[in-house]
């Protein structure tokens, strides 16, 4: 864009709406527990509604299952364990995953309408990252369950038994896939327990994979609240725990099955650095830093939520930087020209309310996107601080939202310890032209993954998971089997 | 006249340097006729704390040496090893051991170095990938050293057990604190002189002597530890570290091996002290010319 034309881009002009339909989806107004191949009621009688964050419509009701529940779930998944899944030939159950994939492929429009509607996610992120990635994670691991020997030369590999998992709410079909799919491609069974406000996609997926003919038992799909997962978390008969979530909670799952002798991957926070060198492409490293820290309103636990700027472009970075936020479409997450759209709960925007809050009282400057925001539903516009130290409160903890902090840097050293001055490590980003420097960083970050000169990308094929308190275990590739596994 | 033998004061091992412990204090252990084995530093939680920060100084330079240096240094250390075998075996006999068995274990330990050595420029490749992803991006996992480890070993092969879970350790590019064994501590307190002559970096091994109980505590509490791998079957042990790993999150990895025998080691166990790194990177696809030519 020219110079001139600058002064103009205030002037107001709006996409016109091009809303998804939402007329071929089918939510039922209440649903059940999925054990032991069959919907039942709760134990206890009790439900709980699920809501729509963009508009505070209530979608549905689902069940809150409890202790005995859970046990219920566990006992038939060791049933399926012992007499029907162990004794089913490696390559018949590849078919199995295979065809819970293709199924959910047929079905991905509504399942990305589904998860829009339930997470307050843009329809255009569900329908081109998460249904898409998930039903990937399926296909990708139905093809390793009969080639398990081929991913641990000279050892005999053994499923583990039966999966507690446990996931969040903020990719809510992708977590439940990156957990069944490998589970399953190992051999074993699964009880899971979706985020208590999107459990709507692992319902429907639990509906797909009852009609795909898994054996009864083999996939429990269970919902409630935290006490839903400690049930999980603690059952004696369980032999797996899998876990994404906040690092406090990662802990005491830690603590809890401590001494137990239960496996455990934890998928933890993040407080990841995203570095811009002088000499970085500044037009692609600016969308870097919008997709990194906005992507999924910033939900993301991978998020590029620090930002270190070398000072000799920090201010021309800053300046482009705002004026892009300036440019984001905020709003109804269905419409397909949205580009922020609704924080998940009441309680995740108090949240991220309370950390900006934080960072105005502890001196660093806010600025943030000069958007209309929806009256009803939640929403945050996208934020960022500047004049922040490694030691503000925001510098230093998760947000999860759609906030960012910059710093800047002179020296390639300097960075590198500031970005792995945290306790997390669970992802970075480096921006330059010069392999040499882009090879000298992400060797020497601490993090499990790290995007060069690119942000926010995952693929069935790729291990994800963190270093430090972000969690260990990985899940993705053939590094996520091992998760699943016991060598002999 | 009969000559007077000289006595050694036994030491603990920190950033290369043979310190006695700061606290002053000792400990006799007994051999198995009931006689004293000598004034064996009893490590303090200080000594604990001044050995992880010796083994994070160490971390950066160890960990970035090149792997083949590494394996280098690992079989400097079998070679160093080989020429003291009789001090060993005269040790592990005087702490209880039938001289085969001892003969054994000193020829398993070195072997044992042997074999890790070899894998230091090998086990990247064998687990690492080039991982396929769908987009235009070249993506790849590495295995990383993890940091700082703990190693606690197990009571009843106290040469062949240290070197056992520390070689995979270093091998890997980590660095550790090791609490010897505190009933036969003589192996580990001579392994730190075997080391100290191998040109092993200061820091990258330390020893510590003492009781492990009082040890344990601060090593498995400690913020600056990454991970701690023990040797052993105590379910209170096991119970104490998993909980306290927690606090960091800690990778504590148990093993219940007889490392006597020789398929006690692998590659799985330098892999259970590493991290995996996943780098991406776009690949410029836009000319659209196809590779078949």
């Amino acid at each position: 864009m020219a110079k001139k034309k600058e002064k103009k881009t205030t002037i107001e002009w709006d996409y016109a709406p091009a809303p998804e339909s939402t007329s071929h989806i089918e939510v039922k107004d209440r649903y059940d527990l999925y054990i032991g191949g069959k919907f039942v009621k709760p134990s206890g009688g009790k439900y709980f509604a699920t809501y729509n964050p963009a508009t505070e419509d209530k979608l549905a009701e689902v069940a809150y299952a409890n202790e005995k529940d859970i046990d219920k779930a566990v006992k038939a998944a060791r049933k399926a364990y012992n007499e029907v899944w162990s004794k089913t030939t490696p390559a018949e159950r590849a078919k199995y995953i295979y065809r819970i994939a293709r199924m959910m492929q047929e079905r991905a429009r509504e399942l990305a309408v589904i998860e829009t509607l339930d997470a307050g996610k843009v329809i255009r992120e569900s329908r081109d990252v998460d249904v898409p990635l998930a039903c990937n994670h399926f296909f990708y691991y139905a093809g390793w369950a009969d080639k398990l020997e081929y991913a641990f030369p000279n050892r005999e590999v053994e499923a583990l038994g039966v999966a507690g998992q446990i996931i969040p709410w903020n990719f809510p079909l992708l977590m439940a896939a990156w957990k069944i799919a490998p589970a399953l491609a190992a051999g074993n069974t699964v009880v899971l327990k979706p985020a208590e406000t999107t459990p709507l996609t692992a319902l429907k997926l639990a509906e797909i994979i009852h009609e795909a003919g898994l054996p009864a038992g083999v996939v429990n799909i269970v919902t409630g609240y935290g006490d839903t997962g400690a049930a999980i978390v603690n059952h004696d008969d369980v032999d797996k725990i899998a876990f994404t979530g906040s690092t406090g909670v990662g802990k005491i799952i830690q603590k809890a099955i401590a001494g137990t002798g239960k496996k455990a991957t934890l998928e933890l926070g993040g407080k990841s650095a995203n570095i811009i060198l002088d000499d970085a492409p500044i037009d692609q490293a600016v969308e870097g830093i919008i997709n990194g820290i906005f992507f999924n309103q910033g939900h993301v636990c991978c998020a590029g939520s620090r930002l270190f700027v070398q000072e000799s472009v920090a201010d021309i970075v800053i300046k482009k930087l705002k004026r892009r936020m300036d440019t984001l479409i905020v709003g109804n997450p269905l419409d397909k020209n949205t580009d922020v759209g609704a924080i998940n709960s009441k309680e995740q925007l108090d949240t991220i309310a309370k950390y900006i809050k934080i960072g105005k009282d502890e001196g660093a400057t806010i600025h943030q996107s000069n958007c209309k925001l929806p009256k009803n539903g939640f929403y945050c516009a996208p934020t960022i601080f500047t004049d922040v130290a490694q030691s503000s409160t925001i510098v230093q903890e998760e947000i999860f939202g759609p906030v960012l902090t910059v710093q800047t840097f002179r020296t390639v050293d300097e960075v590198i310890q500031k970005a792995n001055n945290t306790p997390y490590g669970l992802a970075a980003g480096v921006w330059t032209d010069k392999g040499s420097r882009i090879f000298n960083l992400t060797t020497k970050l601490n993090a499990g993954v790290v995007w060069a000169n690119t942000y926010n990308k995952f693929d069935p094929t790729s291990p994800f998971g963190g270093y430090k308190e972000s969690g260990f275990g990985r899940e993705g590739g053939l590094h996520g089997l091992s998760a699943y596994v016991k060598l002999k | 006249m009969e000559r007077l033998e000289v006595l050694k004061t036994y030491k603990i091992y920190i950033g290369g340097k043979f310190p006695r412990t700061e606290s002053g204090r000792y400990y006799t252990p007994l051999n198995s006729n009931g006689k004293q084995i000598g004034n064996i530093c009893l490590s303090s939680r200080k000594d604990v704390r001044n050995a992880v920060v010796a083994a994070r100084k160490a971390f950066g330079g160890w960990s970035e040496r090149a792997a083949f240096n590494r394996g280098q240094i690992l079989y400097r250390i079998a070679e160093m090893l080989e020429g003291r075998k009789s001090q060993f075996v005269d040790e592990l006999v005087f702490q209880g051991a039938t001289k085969k068995n001892a003969e054994k274990e000193v020829l398993m330990a070195i072997d044992r170095l042997i074999y890790y050595a070899g894998w230091c420029d090998k086990y990247t490749q064998v687990l690492g990938s080039v991982n396929p992803v769908a987009s235009s991006h070249f993506n790849f996992s590495v295995h990383e050293a993890m940091g700082v480890v703990g190693v606690v070993t197990d009571i009843e092969t106290s040469l062949i057990g240290l070197v056992s879970l520390v070689a995979p350790v270093i091998a890997g590019g980590n660095t550790c604190v090791v609490l010897a064994n505190e009933k036969m501590p003589l192996c580990a307190i001579t392994f730190a002189e075997v080391l100290s002559t191998s040109d092993v970096p200061g820091g990258v091994i330390n020893i510590l002597t003492g009781a492990q109980k009082e040890m344990l505590t601060p090593l498995a509490n400690h913020m600056d530890v990454n991970g701690i791998v023990y040797s052993g079957t105590d379910a209170a042990v096991v119970k104490e570290l998993e909980e306290s790993a927690a606090l960091n999150m800690k990778r504590i990895r148990v093993y219940d091996k007889n490392w006597m025998d020789i398929e006690a080691q692998d590659l799985y166990q330098i892999a259970d002290v590493q991290e995996v790194k996943t780098t991406w990177h776009p690949i410029e696809n836009i000319g659209g010319a196809t590779s078949s030519y």
